[in-house]
């Protein structure tokens, strides 16, 4: 049984190997390109501005749960996905970005109205923090940052996609009418993940103090 | 009494169904022009107006019972049963009991009335609606004298309405119309759209459409009215009180509670249409706005 697992996941981990992880961020062009022609194309139905805007938003929560997933993935299953994580993160980036644009220009259309939404919308607001916490980590998920930053500072700065997933994930609940299940999915998976570093690291605590890297895992 | 409103909207602005194939094409040309011509479409004369495709009106529907998805409805609504149907009517009403809707049929008077369809997510449609005055109907029940609301009541079946599993809201959906306002000329109960029966995902066999008030006022495939001397539940209402009001008239310069109602995007415009601004009464001002004269439409929203 244990030896079948094993070899499993050494098939998993060799077919991993060999896909670069560039395969990710031309998949996300493709596949923002592609959702974008059809909404020119008169595809996404009735009202193509919030399909493509939701759309966008959705593909960002689950590249961000695929982000959250690599380190249980990696410590319950040994499967190794380190070498995709930042190509995951910057995929996310994009698509909230894509997200944020087609809400501001196509969607709300007046850059006064974009403003006085952030401010006065709560579900707007708390999607908008979520945003400026991913910023700097879209900016420094390069390796001259990493470097410069220094590994313990670079980590520390990135477990702010924790409070920006769950803010995700809070954004997409709160924008519904009444309370659908699948912003609660959505909600509960992130939720799920982030909860289990903690449960997974409390007899691992004080390895972890003796100087065990410490950063988003 | 049927024929109390006159559409304002001529036979030129409706896209009849072979015309409507054509209708996106004719709109890419024009996207640009109307564009330009943003200031005169806030106007947004009546005349100016052009029926959403049939193919937009039936895909993009709420209708939660059957899931809150915009296409749940068009794809499993197919489930409900429509024939035979019956609408009790209760409550203060001299003739209560159940009415078969073929008996219904007979007695009323269908007319086409060409409506704008303002919804509180900010998008809207222009639908061509068939069906009767709802104070018709509530003649032929005998409203008695201490009547002053209305309450309708939606199908509630397990069986058939996949989306009915989760608690969205509290089912059934039930809304509800003072009494002037079911008795106003403009109220209807549809029964089709561009000349045809109504699809089960818009509401069939009948429902009420109420122009002025957001969407969900207009409640769908009704199995109960019942006349009342008290301001009935509705379903948003008991939902989110803070975002829904019993009244929920089409209003630009009341905001709910998450976004502006100023403009409302027009469904079937494409990717790069500009917003419309919202009209008061969503254009039915002059018809209805006396209803609520000295109100506090921000209190009574």
């Amino acid at each position: 049984m244990l030896r079948g697992l094993s070899n499993m996941q050494d098939a998993i981990n060799s077919i991993f190997r060999r896909i670069p992880a560039w395969v990710i961020y031309l998949a996300s062009f493709a596949y923002a390109g592609w959702l974008f022609w059809l909404g020119i194309d008169n595809q996404l139905g009735a009202d193509p501005v919030k399909a493509l805007e939701h759309k966008y938003g959705e593909a960002a929560l689950y590249i961000l749960i695929a982000g959250l997933a690599v380190s249980p993935l990696r410590r319950t299953f040994g499967i190794n996905l380190l070498k995709f994580r930042r190509a995951i993160g910057l995929a996310c980036f994009f698509f909230v970005v894509c997200h944020l644009l087609v809400w501001a220009l196509l969607d709300v259309q007046r850059l006064d109205r974009v403003w006085a939404d952030i401010v006065k919308r709560p579900y707007i607001t708390v999607g908008m923090v979520a945003f400026a916490l991913l910023l700097p980590l879209a900016v420094t998920s390069n390796n001259l940052s990493l470097r410069k930053m220094g590994a313990a500072a670079w980590g520390k700065l990135h477990k702010l996609v924790y409070p920006a997933a769950i803010l995700a994930a809070v954004h997409y609940v709160m924008l519904v009418k009444g309370w659908q299940v699948r912003p609660l999915v959505f909600l509960a998976i992130i939720l799920a993940l982030i909860g289990w570093r903690y449960l997974s690291k409390l007899p691992a605590r004080r390895a972890a103090s003796r100087g065990m890297p410490s950063g988003p895992s | 009494m049927a024929n109390r409103w006159k559409n304002t909207l001529t036979d030129r602005d409706v896209t009849d169904e072979s015309a409507y194939l054509n209708r996106r094409q004719i709109l890419a040309g024009t996207a640009a022009g109307l564009g330009l011509a943003g200031i005169a479409a806030t106007q947004a004369h009546a005349e100016d107006l052009e029926a959403t495709a049939w193919e937009d009106i039936t895909s993009y529907c709420n209708y939660y019972e059957f899931g809150t998805r915009k296409d749940d409805p068009s794809k499993y609504a197919h489930m409900l049963t429509t024939k035979p149907w019956t609408v009790k009517i209760d409550g203060l009403v001299d003739n209560s009991g159940d009415y078969a809707f073929d008996d219904i049929m007979a007695k009323m008077t269908v007319e086409e009335r060409i409506y704008r369809f303002r919804c509180v997510e900010a998008w809207s449609m222009v639908v061509p609606w068939n069906g009767f005055e709802l104070a018709d109907l509530l003649d032929l029940a005998g409203v008695q004298s201490e009547a002053k609301y209305v309450a309708f009541e939606t199908a509630y079946r397990p069986d058939e309405m996949p989306g009915v599993r989760y608690p969205v809201i509290d089912w059934p959906y039930v809304e509800g119309l003072r009494m002037d306002e079911a008795m106003h000329p403009l109220t209807i109960m549809a029964t089709g759209i561009y000349g045809k029966d109504i699809p089960n995902q818009n509401g069939a066999p009948l429902r009420l459409v109420v122009p002025w008030k957001y969407g969900f006022k207009s409640i769908k495939s009704v199995v109960r009215i019942t006349l009342t001397d008290k301001e009935p539940p509705t379903a948003w209402n008991k939902a989110n009180a803070r975002e829904y009001g019993f009244y929920s008239n089409v209003n630009p310069t009341v905001d709910h509670p998450r976004w502006s109602q100023a403009s409302e995007r027009v469904l079937g415009t494409g990717l790069f249409a500009r917003r419309q601004d919202t009209l008061m009464f969503n254009g039915y001002a002059d018809e209805v706005a006396s209803l609520y004269d000295g109100m506090d439409l921000t209190k009574f929203y």
